[in-house]
C-alpha cells in the first residue's frame, strides 16, 4: 500500500505476462506471449492492435476477468499488489475500487432492469459502505461530471432509454464511482458515430487530467490512440512490437508493422486513384503461430533469423523501443561506419 | 467482362449500355421509406421511423458515389431500397433510363445488373456451402450449367486474389475475414453486374487488410467497367474511393457534390462537423473541442424544419420552421442549408451571398 | 496482378474437411455420446437378430415355471407371469419398442419440418395462422393428447403410430419455424435473393442445409419420449396387444408380480430407461458436435 504514496513508482507494472487458453482437445492457445508494461500515475497508454493481437486479453488480465481455464504467467502488479496471486475475496474489492473498466458495449456494464442512477449508487454503497442517500448524491455529481444533460432526470432512466453516447457517458460515471486509480478502456468508442466518438474521447482526456488517473486504452484505430494517449504500445501476435511516445510512433515508426499500418491509412496523404500501400497477408492465427517473429510471414524485410528467433525490444530513442532485428543490424552497420 | 459473357453464353441485351453515356446508370427520385406498425387487428399504430424521407440522386456510369452519414441517417436503407430487398413507400428508380420493374426492365434482369456486398463477411456466406459453390450459385440460378458456373467461379476467385486450387473447396469458417470478403466480392461479380453497392464492405476488416480490399476494388472497377455506390461511416475511406460524395442526415440528403469539393470546401455545417470530428493524427495538435454536442437525434421524430438545426452552431429562426432544399453552390455541388440560399432569410445567408 | 500479390501470403493450406466430416470427428471424441450410441446399436442389433440369439420362444410359456427369479437355470433373467423366458421377451420387445420410438418421430420430422420451414420462410400472416393452430395442440399435455387420440382411433399399432405422430408434429414444426425464421433474415439468404434466385431454390440450397441439422437433433431427443409414450399406451391397453412382446406392455402385465418378483417386474422398465436415456445423450452429443465454430 505504500508504493502509491510515492509519485515516482509505476502504478501498473506488468512483467513477462503470458496468457494461455485451452481450446478443446488438449490444445492451448497463447494469446499473450510475454508482455511488459509499466504505467505511471496520470499517464495514458494506448494498446494498439488488430484482431488477435492480444490487446484485450492483456487488458483483462489486469482485472483477472478471464475464465478459470486461462493460465497466467509472469506478474501483474497494480498499486503495489500482485493481481495474479490475489485471493478471490480481495479481487472483488479491488475491482472497481482500484481499477475499473469501460467497454465497447455499455450493455455489459448495466443491468437492463434497474435504473442507471440506482446501479451507480449501489456500487458505491457496496464498496464504501456509505448511506444510500450519500451515494445518490455522488451519482448525481458523477453525472454532472461526465456532462450528461439534465442529470437529475437521467439518473432515473433505464439503460435502454438513453442514446448510445449517453449510455457510454453513464458507464464512465459508473466506472469512476468508487474513485479508482486506474481506468481500463476496451475500445469504448468503436461502436459510436464519429461526432459522438470525439466527444467521448475529449471527456476521457479531461477526466484523466482532472482526476490524475492512469488510463490504459485499447483500440484498433491509430487516430483514436493519438487523440488520447501519451504513449502507444503496438501489439501484434500477442507481443508488443513497438512502444514509445505518441509523437515518436507516428513520426518515426521503427517496426515494419507500424510503418505498414501508418502507410496503408487512407488519410489525407493518400492520393485518389493511386493504389494504397498494403501489408500483405492476414493477421496470424493464434492457434497456429509461426516460429520466430510473429510478423515475419508478412514482412517485406524478412531475414533468415526472423524465421527462427523472436526479436527482443531494441532501444531506438528516448523511451522508444521496437522488436525488430533490422534495428540491431542498422546499429551494427552504423558503428562499423564510425570505426572505419 | 467479355470473357465472362462468353462463358455464360450470349447475353443479348442485359448488361449493354442501352441509355448511352449521358444517361445516369441509376437515377433515384424522391425515395421514401418509413418503417413502423400500421394499426391492425388488436394492435395500435406504433411509432414511425422515417428512415429515408425524400432522397433524390444520380449515379453516373463508371463513377463511384460515396454515401456517408451516422447511424440512423438512412444510408443502409437506401442500399436495401436500391437492391429491392425492401420495397419503398414511394419514389422511382430508373436504371439506365428505364424504370425498374417496368416492361422494359423486369426485376430479374435488373437484379443481374445490380449486386451488393454486405458488411458482415461471415453472415453473408452460407456456412454449409464451399467457396466455389457460393460464387457459382448466381450463374446456376440464371441457367448456366454446373461445369460452366464452376469454371466461372474459379476464374473469379483467381481474379479476387484467392487461388482456386487452395480456396475453392474451403468453407467460410476456414478462411480469414479479408478472404471471406473477397469471396463475397467474387459472388457479387458472378452475374457480371454493372452496379455494385458496397455497404460498409470494409468496415469490419482489420486496418492492414482493409487497404488490400480497397486496392482490389479499385482494380476490379477498372477491369470490369463497374459503377460503385460506396457506403461507409469512415470519411477517409470514402474520400479515397469516391468521385462524388453524398452526405446524409436523418433520412435526407444534406450535401452532395464532387468528393474534393465536399471534403475540402464543405458547404453544410453538418459536413464540416463530421470532418472536424475525425481524429487529428497530430499528437501536438489534438482536437480541443468537439465540433458538435449530443447524439444524432432519433429518426422516429425528426425535428421540424432543417433536421440538423438542433445541433447546428449557425441555427436561426428560419431553420426551425422551413426545411431547406438542395441549393446549387456551383460546380455540381449542392447543399441543403439556408445559409447557401441568399433568399432564405437566414442572417448568415447574406454574408455568403456577398462573399460569393 | 497486384491484388493477387496482396493475398499471396495466406494461411498455410490445410486439407479442408466437409462439414459433416468435421461433425463426425468431433462426435467420435465425445465419449458419452459414443457410449450411448454403442448401447443403442447393441439393442437395435439384438432386436434385429432376435430369432438367432434369443435362447427361447417368446410366446411359449409354462404354467409351472411362472415368475421365476433372475438366475434360474434355463431362465437367465427369470420368467414372466406366464412362464415365458424374460431374456427372450426383452430381446424381442426391443423390436416393437424401438419401432414405436423411431417411426412416429420420423413421420413427424418429415411433416413437421415441412410445415415449419414453409411457415418460417413465407412469414407474415401465413406463419401467424399456422403457428396459432399449432399452439392449440400445445395446450394439451402430450401424454393426454396421445391417449385421447389413441382412444378415439382405437387400439392397435398403426393407430398408436398415427396418434404419436400427431403429438410430435407441432413440436417439430415449432422448432423448424423458429430456426427457419432466423436463417431467412441472414445476409446470405438476402444475397441469394438479390442474385435472382426463386424461393424454392433458396430454400433448397440455403435454408434446408442450415435448418435440417438443428431440427434433426431436436427430433432425436423426441425418440425417447416417443418410446415412453408408446409404452404408456401399451400399458393402458391402447397400443400393442398381448401376447406380443413390447416393453411397455410387459411392464403392465408384470405389475401384479411387483411384490413377488420385483426385480423381474422392473426389467422392461430398465430397458425403456436405458434406451431412452441413450437416445437423449446421443442427441446432446450431436447437438454440441454440430455447433459451427467461427
Amino acid at each position: 500500500m505504500n508504493s502509491n504514496m510515492t509519485d515516482t513508482g509505476p502504478i501498473v507494472d506488468v512483467r513477462k505476462l503470458t496468457v494461455d487458453f485451452s481450446t478443446g482437445g488438449g490444445k492451448t492457445v497463447r494469446a499473450v506471449a510475454g508482455v511488459d508494461l509499466s504505467l505511471k500515475k496520470g499517464e495514458t497508454l494506448a494498446l494498439l492492435g488488430e484482431s488477435g493481437s492480444g490487446k484485450s486479453v492483456t487488458l483483462r488480465a489486469l482485472m483477472r476477468l478471464h475464465p478459470d481455464s486461462a493460465r497466467f504467467g509472469g506478474s501483474v502488479n497494480v498499486d503495489g499488489r500482485d493481481i495474479l496471486a490475489m485471493p478471490y475475496g480481495d479481487l472483488a474489492r479491488y475491482r472497481g475500487k482500484v481499477v475499473s473498466m469501460i467497454f465497447q458495449d455499455p450493455g455489459l456494464a448495466f443491468d437492463p432492469v434497474y435504473r442507471v442512477g440506482d446501479q451507480i449508487a449501489e456500487a458505491v454503497v457496496r464498496h464504501e459502505g456509505i448511506s444510500m442517500q450519500e451515494a445518490k448524491k455522488r451519482a448525481l455529481g458523477l453525472f454532472e461530471r461526465v456532462r450528461i444533460p439534465s442529470p437529475e432526470r437521467r439518473l432515473d432512466n433505464y439503460p435502454h432509454e438513453m442514446s448510445g453516447g449517453m449510455r457510454q457517458r453513464a458507464m464512465i460515471a459508473l466506472a469512476l464511482a468508487c474513485r479508482p486509480k486506474v481506468l481500463l478502456a476496451d475500445e469504448p468508442t468503436t461502436a459510436l458515430d464519429a461526432t459522438v466518438q470525439i466527444q467521448v474521447l475529449l471527456l476521457l482526456r479531461e477526466l484523466q487530467r482532472e482526476l490524475g488517473l492512469a488510463v490504459i486504452f485499447v483500440t484498433h484505430d491509430i487516430g483514436v490512440a493519438v487523440e488520447v494517449a501519451d504513449r502507444i504500445a503496438v501489439m501484434y501476435g500477442g507481443r508488443i512490437v513497438e512502444t514509445g511516445k505518441c509523437a515518436d510512433i507516428i513520426r518515426n515508426p521503427s517496426h515494419p508493422y507500424t510503418q505498414g499500418l501508418l502507410a496503408s491509412r487512407t488519410g489525407h496523404e493518400a492520393v485518389k486513384g493511386s493504389r494504397l500501400v498494403t501489408i500483405p497477408g492476414a493477421p496470424p492465427d493464434l492457434s497456429n503461430m509461426p516460429p520466430g517473429c510473429p510478423f515475419g510471414p508478412r514482412c517485406k524485410y524478412v531475414m533468415d533469423r526472423c524465421k527462427t528467433q523472436t526479436p527482443p525490444l531494441y532501444d531506438v530513442g528516448a523511451d522508444h523501443f521496437a522488436a525488430c532485428f533490422l534495428i540491431e543490424q542498422q546499429a551494427a552497420s552504423q558503428s562499423q561506419l564510425q570505426s572505419a | 467482362m467479355t470473357m465472362i459473357i462468353d462463358r455464360l453464353g450470349p447475353v443479348p441485351e442485359v448488361g449493354d449500355d442501352r441509355g448511352g453515356p449521358g444517361t445516369p446508370l441509376l437515377a433515384v427520385k424522391d425515395l421514401i421509406k418509413h418503417f413502423g406498425k400500421k394499426a391492425g387487428f388488436l394492435t395500435k399504430a406504433g411509432a414511425v421511423v422515417r428512415a429515408v424521407d425524400g432522397v433524390t440522386f444520380d449515379v453516373g456510369k463508371g463513377e463511384t458515389l460515396g454515401i456517408v452519414g451516422e447511424s440512423g441517417c438512412g444510408k443502409s436503407t437506401v442500399a436495401r431500397l436500391i437492391m429491392q430487398i425492401i420495397a419503398p413507400d414511394s419514389g422511382d428508380l430508373l436504371f439506365d433510363g428505364e424504370a425498374v420493374g417496368s416492361e422494359q426492365l423486369d426485376l430479374t434482369s435488373y437484379r443481374k445488373q445490380v449486386q451488393m456486398i454486405f458488411q458482415d463477411s461471415y453472415a453473408s456466406l452460407n456456412p454449409r456451402l464451399t467457396v466455389e459453390d457460393t460464387v457459382a450459385f448466381g450463374p446456376r440460378v440464371h441457367g448456366a450449367s454446373a461445369k460452366q458456373s464452376i469454371t466461372l467461379a474459379h476464374d473469379l476467385l483467381h481474379r479476387v486474389g484467392l487461388e482456386p486450387a487452395r480456396f475453392a473447396g474451403r468453407y467460410p469458417h476456414e478462411i480469414s475475414g479479408g478472404q471471406r470478403q473477397r469471396v463475397n466480392i467474387a459472388r457479387g461479380l458472378a452475374l457480371n453486374p454493372r452496379l455494385l453497392i458496397l455497404d460498409e464492405a470494409v468496415s469490419a476488416l482489420d486496418k492492414s487488410v482493409e487497404a488490400q480490399v480497397l486496392n482490389l476494388l479499385l482494380d476490379l472497377k477498372e477491369e470490369f467497367g463497374l459503377t460503385y455506390i460506396f457506403i461507409s461511416h469512415d470519411l477517409n475511406v470514402v474520400r479515397f474511393m469516391s468521385d462524388r460524395v453524398m452526405v446524409m442526415y436523418l433520412g435526407r440528403v444534406a450535401e452532395v457534390g464532387p468528393a474534393d469539393a465536399v471534403f475540402s470546401n464543405p458547404s453544410h455545417p453538418y459536413t464540416s462537423a463530421l470532418l472536424a470530428s475525425m481524429p487529428s493524427m497530430d499528437p501536438d495538435n489534438r482536437t480541443q473541442e468537439a465540433p458538435i454536442t449530443g447524439d444524432p437525434p432519433n429518426p422516429i421524430n425528426p425535428p421540424p424544419g432543417c433536421r440538423f438545426h438542433t445541433r447546428c452552431k449557425f441555427v436561426a429562426d428560419v431553420c426551425k420552421t422551413k426545411e431547406p432544399a438542395l441549393t446549387d453552390v456551383g460546380g455540381l455541388h449542392y447543399t441543403a442549408c439556408h445559409m447557401a440560399d441568399p433568399t432564405s432569410g437566414h442572417p448568415n445567408a447574406l454574408n455568403a451571398a456577398r462573399a460569393a | 496482378m497486384a491484388a493477387i500479390a496482396d493475398a499471396a501470403i495466406v494461411v498455410p493450406a490445410k486439407a479442408s474437411k466437409g462439414y459433416w466430416a468435421s461433425v463426425g470427428s468431433r462426435l467420435i471424441k465425445d465419449k458419452v455420446a459414443m457410449v450411448a450410441l454403442t448401447i443403442i446399436l447393441l439393442i437395435v442389433l439384438a432386436a434385429i437378430l432376435a430369432p438367432y440369439i434369443a435362447p427361447a420362444d417368446p410366446f411359449r410359456g409354462s404354467m409351472i415355471r411362472r415368475l421365476r427369479p433372475i438366475g434360474t437355470p434355463g431362465y437367465p433373467l427369470g420368467a414372466d407371469e406366464l412362464g415365458r423366458d424374460m431374456l427372450t421377451r426383452l430381446i424381442y420387445g426391443g423390436r416393437l419398442s424401438i419401432f414405436m420410438g423411431v417411426v412416429p418421430v420420423l413421420a413427424a420430422f418429415v411433416v413437421g419440418s415441412g410445415i415449419g420451414i414453409f411457415a418460417g420462410y413465407v412469414g407474415g400472416w401465413v406463419n401467424t395462422l399456422l403457428m396459432r393452430i399449432i399452439d392449440v395442440f400445445f395446450a394439451f399435455p402430450s401424454v393426454l393428447l396421445a391417449i385421447a387420440l389413441s382412444g378415439a382411433l382405437g387400439a392397435g399399432i398403426l393407430n398408436s403410430i398415427v396418434s404419436l405422430t400427431i403429438v410430435f408434429i407441432p413440436q417439430i414444426a415449432r422448432v423448424a419455424e423458429s430456426v427457419t425464421t432466423q436463417i431467412r433474415t441472414r445476409d446470405y439468404v438476402e444475397a441469394a435473393r438479390v442474385s435472382g434466385a426463386g424461393a424454392f431454390t433458396i430454400v433448397r440450397v440455403h435454408v434446408l442445409g442450415n435448418v435440417l441439422g438443428p431440427i434433426f437433433v431436436y427430433s432425436t431427443g423426441l425418440i425417447s419420449v416417443s418410446m415412453i409414450l408408446a409404452s404408456g399406451l401399451s400399458f393402458l391397453g391402447l397400443g400393442v396387444k398381448p401376447p406380443e412382446p413390447e416393453w411397455g406392455l410387459m411392464l403392465n402385465t408384470l405389475r401384479t408380480a411387483i411384490y413377488t418378483q420385483p426385480l423381474v417386474a422392473a426389467l422392461p422398465g430398465l430397458m425403456i430407461f436405458m434406451t431412452s436415456i441413450s437416445f437423449n445423450l446421443f442427441s446432446d452429443g450431436l447437438r454440441s458436435a454440430m455447433e459451427v465454430k467461427q
